[in-house]
């Protein structure tokens, strides 16, 4: 035991010989991760200097999100409400069916029937479940001029503009379209941003979205290989 | 009481300049005889530093090597880039759980997206299934739903990934800071420096973060040949990944993968500092819900109630 003990003090003595093995013994041992630990020490004093930097740009940030949260929604809803991107939105196409469009293909040589009545030869597989049970294709169809829409003012609008027929019903839902929240935004999170019609996720005529097949479920921990 | 500090100083910079020389040097001349196949790129890789130490000219060495590296195993050109996070950009996310109709299309979206690992499988997101009378209660949520068709009657569905918290308790626990929070408030890893000790994955109360316990397999035809360094770059097995916002996308000005995807628009991105961006009037106008608010992890994922 005491010759043991002895041993260690008269190898300190020898600092050249012991380095060298404590050195080789480091790189064949040690994993390649653990490699840096001899790095980081001798890269602490410049990781001490570039971390004070991170520091100070770390508050920055945080009094923005504060500044934010605390005085910024008062005097920045307003303005957003106003900011309607109206005119800005670039709507994907209508989602028509193939060679459906134009209506008036069709339509120019047939006579309409202003009065409500049941499908029997075109159309049928159109089913009307929105809102109230009376409701029926010319209240948004236009009889004069089936290739438009038209408002409840009787102004005629585009199928592009569709979203504007919808809003008169659903006015909350088309303010958050607008704004972004409601409906899905494709493109760029800072720049031109892809807006889809209200028909494009919802059939008009049927508009409760339908439910999807789920894709697979995640393996179990135990079945992960 | 003088001698002390002239020792050291005087000492210190030559044996630490000594000990190095020697620590390159035997490693320059043992791996070979371990290994049996060694280059200089080996030896590149084996003293890379820590991302946030890599000067700039030698970051565009080591993205060029991985890249090249990438390249060959994956048989087609891959693009490793750094993109730095912008000026004036806060990223945050929502997402509308009164919408979330739990299809999954966003987990799968985002392996593809990220090149996760198909076996063993990994997945950065996972969808909760819980009972729309007990509310948020993660005791009796159900991952493994597999019904004909979504949403169930009386279920609600809550997506979890990575909160890329601003407190974030992952980053506090990692013991070689291979994991941190960058300008624009995504929390990155270092694939590279982490040594995948994994306390992080017991330190996030999200439940975020996976673990590579085997190789990661990603088939060829399907990998994403663009990647970043901080993203979705291949992972080696043994380190710790989860969501990083897909930074590939979000700093080219692109939604995350996750957004594009998700068939009833129930998921929201944008920059915090935007007084514009749809995550602000979520923020200001919704009814705005934090997972796990009491831990003060201080998400900057939001769940909201669009409806």
């Amino acid at each position: 035991m005491d010759k043991t003990r002895g041993k260690p003090p008269a190898f300190s003595l020898q600092p050249s010989a012991f380095s060298l093995i404590l050195c080789c013994g480091l790189v064949i041992i040690l994993a390649r991760s653990e490699e840096g630990q001899p790095q980081k020490k001798e890269s602490q004093p410049e990781k001490k200097e570039s971390q004070p930097e991170k520091k100070e740009s770390q508050p920055e940030k945080k009094e923005g999100q504060a500044g934010k949260k605390d005085g910024e929604p008062e005097a920045q809803s307003p303005a957003q409400s106003e900011a309607v991107p109206g005119d800005v939105i670039a709507v994907a196409p209508p989602p028509f069916s193939a060679g459906i469009f134009p209506c008036s293909g069709c339509h120019e040589d047939l006579e309409l029937s202003p009065i409500p009545h049941k499908m029997t030869k075109r159309h049928k597989e159109i089913v009307l479940n929105h809102g109230p049970t009376d409701r029926w294709c010319l209240d948004c169809h236009t009889l004069n001029n089936i290739d438009k829409l038209h408002l409840a003012s009787g102004k005629l609008i585009d199928f592009t503009e569709s979203y504007k027929l919808c809003g008169q019903c659903h006015g909350p839902t088309l303010r958050d379209w607008k704004a972004g929240e409601h409906g899905k935004r494709s493109g760029s999170w800072s720049g031109k941003k892809e807006y889809l019609l209200c028909a494009s996720c919802h059939n008009p005529h049927s508009p409760k979205f339908q439910p999807l097949k789920p894709l697979p479920p995640p393996v179990r921990p135990k079945d992960l290989r | 009481m003088e001698k002390k500090p002239l020792k050291q100083d005087i000492e210190e910079p030559g044996r630490r300049a000594w000990l190095k020389g020697l620590s390159l040097a035997a490693a320059g001349l043992l791996l070979p005889g371990c290994e049996g196949k060694f280059n200089e790129t080996d030896l590149q890789a084996f003293f890379q530093k820590n991302f946030r130490e890599i000067p700039k000219e030698e970051l565009r060495k080591v993205l060029e090597r991985l890249g090249e590296e990438y390249s060959a195993q994956y048989g087609q050109p891959v693009s490793v880039k750094a993109t730095p996070p912008k000026e004036g950009v806060s990223f945050a996310y929502c997402l509308d759980l009164s919408r979330c109709i739990g299809c999954r299309r966003c987990v799968y979206a985002c392996v593809k997206e990220n090149n996760q690992s198909r076996t063993p499988q990994v997945h950065w997101i996972t969808v909760l299934e819980m009972d729309k009378e007990k509310g948020v209660d993660i005791e009796e949520s159900n991952i493994y739903y597999d019904p004909e068709t979504v949403p169930r009657p009386g279920k609600f569905y809550m997506p979890v990934a990575c909160h890329h918290c601003n407190k974030a308790p992952c980053v506090k626990v990692c013991p070689v800071k291979a994991t941190w929070q960058e300008q624009d408030g995504i929390v990155v890893i270092d694939y590279d420096w982490c040594i995948g000790c994994r306390c992080c994955m017991s330190a996030c109360p999200y439940g975020a973060r996976r673990f590579n316990w085997g190789k990661p397999h990603v088939p060829a035809e399907e990998f994403n040949p663009e990647t970043d360094y901080l993203g979705n770059r291949p992972r080696p097995k043994g380190v710790v990944e989860k969501c990083c916002f897909c930074v590939q996308r979000v700093r080219q000005g692109k939604y995350p993968m996750c957004v594009e995807v998700c068939p009833v628009g129930a998921r929201k991105f944008g920059n915090l500092l935007d007084p514009k961006s749809e995550v602000r009037y979520i923020l200001e106008n919704k009814r705005v819900f934090i997972f796990k608010e009491e831990l003060k992890t201080l998400p900057r994922f939001y769940y909201y109630f669009g409806i």
